[in-house]
């Protein structure tokens, strides 16, 4: 399919209609999702409808926003009005959101087209969407390969041409490590820049929704479009929507570059090389380069996996029966929630709520939870400090290429430290973008990472756009 | 920190309301202790003095006015209860059996 950036030019200026493109996108869904199992619902009446909508008044002359036709697929753990909204999970099956997440109004208001929900690992607790209810994703450039996750569903809906861009929500690394395994552009944007409202909460101080795309042009669109404060989630900035696309071409020069040792050692040889070449195209590009060590970003990985199943034990407390999704009866109440929650959660999820209700319980919560949120506080130091000298920071994003499918899923610890160069991020709440560079194995795509401090996303999207010409995508 | 043991863990589920079978709490106990020796990398930290951080940016209270605004449907949401009554959510006893 055509860019997000086209596909709206052609709409608006009526040489393509918003159903023909839905039409071509539905298309690509029929051909392969049988075989790569990408969305667990397909909405096509729902699309057809607002297709329609949007061609009728393009015919009026009608200013049809900045996403005008744009099929979009969403992550089964955005809510959409009457559509199923699983979260992967069993104890959601069948349910049916009673209202849309911020992202999906504005989506719907700028013209897009949501066509459907995608898989991801359960809850979002994963970096393969191998925990899926439903069934793993495979990844669309190699099918015995994982896509990443636990954006997986998304990311594969865009790298198999199903969708020009997708969301997905980023917790630990979930939106920009399936965009790296996939080939693709993803972005976690700073906390609140994008209302949380509607996303089924993993853990809510660190979740954050964000776009996966092909280009970073789409992806400034996109986040222009879905950021912006919303009285509707308590924790939303207080700004509107920042300017993105207008400071796509504006470059490095002149900028600071930190190469954060931390961010890249213990990766594979082709992934070091990959950001050993992206550095020396910034630096060809007028940025100044300057050699970091941020010890406190390797500790992160230990505060992350006790806070975030700390917050998720809690968040999902509230699958228990009695008012949406899955219920097991049994003879007292308590013994139905035991019952509903035993059948309805996966294992991984079980493991998480587990790990997370140790951490907060008597006795212990000092020395895990506590613990942890001190280390947090380093992290944010740090990445401070950092700032101080320079005004991003470059790494990996990923470990390694995209995996084999059960190479991980035996030893949980594994799968948990192929998040340790995207988690500081959440931790501190900065943004984050991942831009494919390179190939490694097989062909397999690489991706390297630029973060910056809280609201820098337009010099990342700057940053991004100087390695993505780079790498022979003008 | 005490290594965790498997008794911990069968608590842990009671608490988080789960059932665990022999071989799932083996399973966990081994897996989890994993995860927490791990994290064990925390302890050798002299956290003395640093203030615990919760939330990315701080969290401060957020109010309005109190005026009325709409809401979900009550009858949407009770139409989403796997059993309701009247109108009210419907659950199997709470109360143990009279005497």
């Amino acid at each position: 399919m055509k860019s997000v950036r086209q596909t709206a030019l052609d709409v608006q200026n009526g040489d393509a209609s918003a159903l023909s493109v839905l039409e071509e996108s539905l298309a690509n869904i029929r051909a392969r999702n049988d075989e790569l199992n990408v969305f667990l619902y397909v909405d096509e009446e729902g699309a057809r409808t607002a297709a329609n909508a949007i061609d009728e008044r393009v015919a009026r002359g009608e200013n049809v926003g900045t996403l005008a036709g744009v099929p979009v697929a969403l992550k089964d753990n955005l809510c959409q009005t009457n559509v199923p909204t699983t979260c992967s999970s069993k104890i959601l099956e069948g349910w049916r959101a009673p209202y849309s997440a911020t992202v999906v109004d504005r989506l719907l208001l700028a013209g897009a087209i949501p066509v459907g929900k995608t898989n991801l690992d359960e809850f979002a607790m994963g970096s393969s969407t191998e925990n899926s209810a439903f069934g793993p994703t495979k990844n669309p450039l190699d099918t015995t390969r994982v896509p990443g996750g636990s954006s997986g569903g998304s990311a594969a809906a865009v790298a198999a041409d199903m969708t020009p861009f997708a969301l997905g929500s980023d917790t630990g690394g979930s939106i920009r490590q399936p965009a790296a395994l996939c080939g693709l552009i993803g972005v976690k944007p700073t906390y609140g820049l994008v209302s949380r409202y509607g996303l089924i909460a993993f853990a809510s101080s660190l979740d954050q929704i964000g776009p996966l795309t092909k280009t970073v042009t789409d992806a400034a669109m996109a986040l222009e479009v879905i950021a912006g404060h919303d009285p509707l989630d308590s924790t939303s900035l207080p700004e509107p929507s920042p300017s993105l696309v207008a400071h796509v071409d504006d470059g490095v020069a002149g900028k600071r570059v930190g190469v954060v040792r931390d961010l890249i050692d213990g990766a594979d040889d082709e992934v070091v090389a990959a950001v050993e070449r992206a550095v020396g195209v910034l630096k060809e590009a007028g940025a100044t380069i300057v050699e970091l060590s941020v010890p406190e970003f390797r500790l992160g990985l230990s505060a992350y996996y006790l806070i975030a199943p700390a917050e998720a034990s809690s968040n999902l407390a509230r699958f228990d029966g009695v008012r949406y999704g899955l219920r097991v009866n049994a003879d007292d109440v308590t013994a139905m929630m035991e019952a509903t929650r035993t059948a309805g959660f996966g294992e991984e999820v079980k493991r998480r709520i587990m790990l997370g209700t140790y951490a907060l319980s008597a006795g212990y919560y000092d020395a895990y939870y506590g613990q942890a949120l001190k280390v947090r506080t380093l992290t944010i130091d740090a990445f401070r400090r950092a700032y101080q000298e320079v005004d991003l920071l470059l790494g990996a994003t990923t470990p390694s290429v995209a995996f084999e499918f059960g190479s991980k899923t035996a030893d949980p610890m594994a799968m948990y430290l192929s998040d340790v160069f995207t988690i500081p991020s959440n931790l501190s709440g900065e943004p984050a973008i991942s831009i494919p560079f390179g190939t490694g194995e097989a062909g397999l795509p690489i991706g390297v990472q630029l973060l910056g401090p809280g609201r820098s996303e337009a010099q990342l999207f700057a940053g991004a756009r100087v390695l993505e010409i780079a790498d022979g995508r003008p | 920190m005490p290594r965790l043991r498997r008794e911990d863990v069968a608590h842990v589920a009671k608490l988080a309301r789960l059932t665990m079978s022999e071989a799932e709490l083996d399973k966990f106990t081994e897996q989890l202790g994993q995860v927490l020796d791990h994290a064990s990398d925390m302890n050798a930290l002299d956290l003395e003095g640093v203030i615990p951080t919760a939330h990315p940016f701080g969290l401060i209270n957020v109010v309005r006015d109190d005026e009325r605004r709409p809401s979900l449907d009550h009858d949407v949401v009770i139409a989403m209860a796997p059993d309701a009554e009247d109108g009210r959510f419907a659950v199997p006893r709470i109360l143990g059996e009279a005497p």
